[in-house]
């Protein structure tokens, strides 16, 4: 078993992934369905610079706007941005090529199916993962920008440092489980917006489910991982509260071999794959 | 057979349409045009070789190679597609280097082999533009670049003449003539049928989803019974002829010329007619200038056995 492993051709697949990433990075970033995923991605960071601008000494306070950001990261990021994002980025990795009729050229290429579609999510991730981390960064560093030395030690030496760190982690893990959700939605649905919305509902009403559904959502592992609860009251805080929340090392597993099943998934679609642009 | 394409028994169906019906068919190298209609299944076809579509029933093997391992069947395939679309942002050379990148080739082989490829077709000029600002006859050039950038064996080409000059069409087809000679496999789909005539070694008739006729194109007129075989006789005293050969039963027609310099003949019996052609000549002295047949080629047998309007006849 070990034995066949070694001899599969891992550099040939290696050269041909980085191919097809670096071609579909180009996709990705420079076209024109890439617009809204910027927007998306500029969205809190804009918001977060204008507080810088505008805020006034003691109208805020330095907990008060990490909580803030906890808010913007539950419900901009996590709800929206990131959900988004990735329906915008991993759907259209084959569909995308669909609509362009330009799919045929890989499929017309010595490329395995897998090696193909695991190549194209890869570059999804970067894609996704690039754009996302680097706006939370961002939002995160301007948001308390205005208390100054006193914001910089808090990250610097603070907590703060922790929970940039750990804000990013779930934005990865974030585009690692809906990208992996979206890639398949691609290969499978004529139009990703109908499975966009099922899963959107799905996962928003993740605090409804019962214990072991719950499971089956990417939010569900992503919530127990937030270093900050948003402060939120009512029925909002139903959604902002992880009732059942799973440790981190159970949570990072679980959500990646979430991810994997799913690519495992796209892979076996991707086998079958056929050119039909008259569709 | 590993030097074959081969069908066998193959049918495929879009829903309740059919593609293709029952395809049987062993393909030797060499050039082989895919004749017929718009909806005979010359696509269909072409798409099942390449593993783009697969098969509702039967098998296909490209030189032994069944099209749903692409990381074996494309070292040794190239297909130029009939569809007009390119990746965007790239310019001519840049679409044939990245796909050869993904081919796995190494930067300076896939750098090599692209400006060679481009050669070929004459793209190297316009190499550094974007091919989104290339005329539908450059675009069709570089895709035909692309597909054979890697060498292959087989090339299958769709339509691979459309929105060329004749200059281009000239070039490509000495390209595919080049190619056949080195013992690969030129599959072909086209519908100027004198062009298909000029390239072709061997004719595949399709017709609704099945395969009329197929093999080299004199054996397939031969086949075509039904319809009295037309020659051609340039001689100086076409009417003489005329009067003998009107003598026998398997001649239906023999048309004298204008120029009273030759006759056009259809008859049933062409080896009876050759016979006769040479006892006349033997016993009259008839100067004889050519002798040729006038319906085997490709639009006549098209003609006979699809029809004009691409229905059968």
């Amino acid at each position: 078993m070990i034995k066949r492993w070694k001899m599969l051709p891992w550099n040939l697949w290696g050269r041909q992934a980085a191919a097809v990433v670096r071609l579909e990075l180009q996709k990705n970033l420079f076209s024109r369905r890439a617009i809204w995923v910027y927007m998306m991605a500029a969205g809190a960071p804009l918001v977060a610079l204008l507080h810088w601008v505008t805020a006034r000494p003691g109208h805020c306070s330095l907990p008060g706007d990490a909580m803030a950001f906890a808010g913007m990261f539950e419900f901009y990021y996590l709800r929206l941005a990131l959900f988004l994002g990735c329906v915008g980025i991993f759907s259209n990795l084959t569909r995308g090529e669909m609509l362009e009729r330009t799919l045929h050229y890989y499929l017309l290429s010595p490329v395995r199916r897998e090696v193909l579609i695991l190549a194209k999510y890869l570059a999804g991730l970067v894609t996704a993962t690039g754009l996302f981390a680097l706006s939370v960064a961002l939002t995160f560093l301007a948001i308390g920008a205005h208390f100054g030395v006193a914001w910089q030690d808090f990250v610097f030496h603070g907590a703060g440092g922790r929970q940039l760190g750990a804000y990013l982690l779930v934005t990865v893990l974030a585009c690692v489980g809906y990208g992996a959700v979206f890639t398949v939605a691609g290969l499978v649905v004529r139009n990703p917006m109908i499975p966009a919305a099922v899963v959107w509902i799905w996962e928003a009403g993740n605090a409804f489910l019962p214990s072991l559904l719950k499971k089956l959502s990417v939010i569900f592992y992503l919530k127990s991982l937030s270093p900050v609860q948003a402060p939120v009251n009512g029925p909002l805080a139903l959604l902002a509260t992880a009732t059942d929340p799973t440790p981190a090392y159970l949570a990072i597993p679980g959500l990646l071999i979430v991810a994997a099943g799913l690519l495992a998934l796209a892979a076996r679609r991707a086998r079958s794959l056929e050119i039909s642009y008259a569709e | 057979m590993t030097d074959r394409i081969v069908f066998e028994d193959v049918s495929r169906f879009y829903g309740e349409i059919l593609g293709i019906n029952h395809v049987n068919l062993s393909i030797p190298p060499g050039v082989t045009s895919l004749v017929g209609p718009n909806g005979s299944g010359k696509t269909t076809l072409m798409n099942l070789m390449t593993g783009l579509i697969r098969p509702t029933q039967g098998r296909v093997r490209v030189l032994g190679i069944p099209p749903d391992r692409p990381d074996q069947l494309f070292l040794k395939l190239g297909y130029c597609t009939q569809f007009d679309s390119f990746p965007k942002g790239l310019t001519g050379y840049q679409f044939i280097y990245s796909y050869l990148r993904v081919y796995g080739k190494p930067h300076a082989e896939a750098d090599s082999l692209a400006w060679e490829a481009l050669q070929r077709v004459n793209l190297v000029d316009a190499a550094g533009r974007h091919v989104a600002a290339y005329s539908k006859g450059m675009r069709q050039r570089v895709k035909l670049a692309q597909a054979i950038a890697h060498k292959p064996r087989v090339l299958v080409l769709d339509e691979p003449l459309n929105g060329l000059d004749p200059m281009a069409r000239a070039e490509t087809i000495a390209l595919f003539r080049d190619w056949a000679q080195e013992g690969r496999h030129v599959i072909v789909s086209s519908h100027i049928l004198h062009e298909v005539d000029r390239i072709s070694d061997q004719v595949i008739l399709l017709s609704h989803g099945y395969v009329v006729a197929e093999g080299q194109i004199q054996g397939v007129r031969s086949e075509v019974k039904d319809q009295p075989m037309q020659i051609l006789v340039r001689c100086d005293r076409p009417s003489e002829l005329a009067s003998r050969l009107f003598l026998q039963d398997h001649v239906v027609e023999a048309k004298v010329h204008d120029d009273h310099r030759g006759l056009l003949i259809r008859t049933r019996d062409a080896d009876s007619f050759y016979l006769l052609l040479n006892r006349v000549v033997l016993e009259t002295g008839l100067e004889v200038e050519s002798v040729a047949p006038a319906d085997e080629d490709v639009n006549s047998v098209y003609q006979y056995l699809i029809g004009p309007e691409g229905g059968a006849a």
